[in-house]
């Protein structure tokens, strides 16, 4: 019985691991955009590509992440090496929606100068899975 | 039988409650920065830059690096109060402190003298080669700078 007990007191202590997917934050995205337009098409692929090179000012998504989501990239400041974007390539992305949250707000900011839309976060992700190679 | 049954029971139970309590305690004795904040340091900066070893600056120094985020270098690094608190423990800055607004210009730990004089060598052209291209990029001649080790007879500057 104690063996039981400190089997559930070791379940109620661990943190809970985080059920978010790509996918399943990419839906909710897309919810949450279809709450704001109800003629809202779904994620685009297209889209999120086209989102991922647009350079409004210094930056795009591809200046640090390069033209491949599935490569290396690379901090286009600081030189630091930053691990593939593309869950296709790197299965620890868009596994946390507090962690995506922060991320989008941070980098739609210093790229586009503005937060990103959750239709262009459904649309960035949806293409972030379609990712191959090249784009 | 069934008195024996029955005080076993009572004491299983006891042993059972012990042993929760002593799960809690050793989770509550556990520096915070481990069992709550997991290197929210490494989390939040290191994910830009190397997670700089907090001995590179002065905790007052920190203080305005932590102050000054939201213009950090040419970009907005601010951080939630949650996260900014975590990293201000790790940085042996008081939270409050790192929350409070300043006009104070942003310490860099490239102009601090010690760097000048341990870099004194390395050329301004070396700095901006492509495989380094800035002397934030500890990483590129310190290979382990990301777990704090700078020894000098380890550096490999890239060509």
């Amino acid at each position: 019985m104690s063996r039981k007990a400190l089997v559930a007191a070791t379940v109620l202590l661990a943190v809970p691991a985080s059920a978010d997917t790509p996918e399943s934050l990419m839906r909710g995205y897309a919810e949450q955009a279809r709450t704001t337009s109800a003629s809202y098409a779904g994620p685009s692929p297209a889209a999120g590509r086209r989102l991922f090179h647009q350079q409004p000012r210094d930056w795009s998504c591809a200046t640090c992440h390069t033209n491949q989501p599935v490569a290396t990239g690379r901090h286009a400041i600081t030189g630091k090496t930053i691990a593939p974007l593309s869950p296709v390539a790197n299965p620890e992305r868009f596994r946390d929606a507090a962690k995506v949250e922060k991320w989008f707000k941070r980098n739609c900011t210093d790229t586009l100068g503005r937060l990103c839309t959750s239709a262009e976060k459904a649309d960035l992700i949806s293409f972030l899975l379609s990712a191959q190679g090249g784009t | 039988m069934r008195t024996r049954s029955g005080i076993c029971r009572i004491d299983c139970i006891v042993w059972s409650l012990a042993a929760v309590f002593l799960a809690h305690a050793a989770v509550a004795a556990v520096p915070p920065n481990q069992a709550i904040e997991p290197d929210a340091y490494a989390e939040e900066c290191g994910a830009c830059h190397t997670a700089y070893p907090a001995r590179l600056l002065r905790p007052a120094d920190w203080a305005v690096v932590l102050a000054t985020l939201d213009r950090h270098f040419g970009v907005d690094a601010s951080l939630d109060a949650t996260a900014l608190a975590a990293v201000a423990r790790q940085l042996d800055v008081d939270p409050a402190v790192a929350s409070a607004a300043t006009t104070k210009a942003t310490p860099r730990i490239t102009q601090q003298g010690w760097f000048r004089e341990e870099h004194d060598e390395v050329s301004a052209q070396q700095f901006r080669s492509p495989a380094v291209r800035s002397a934030a990029n500890c990483n590129a001649c310190h290979a382990g700078a990301d777990r704090g080790q700078f020894d000098e007879h380890s550096v490999r500057i890239p060509r």
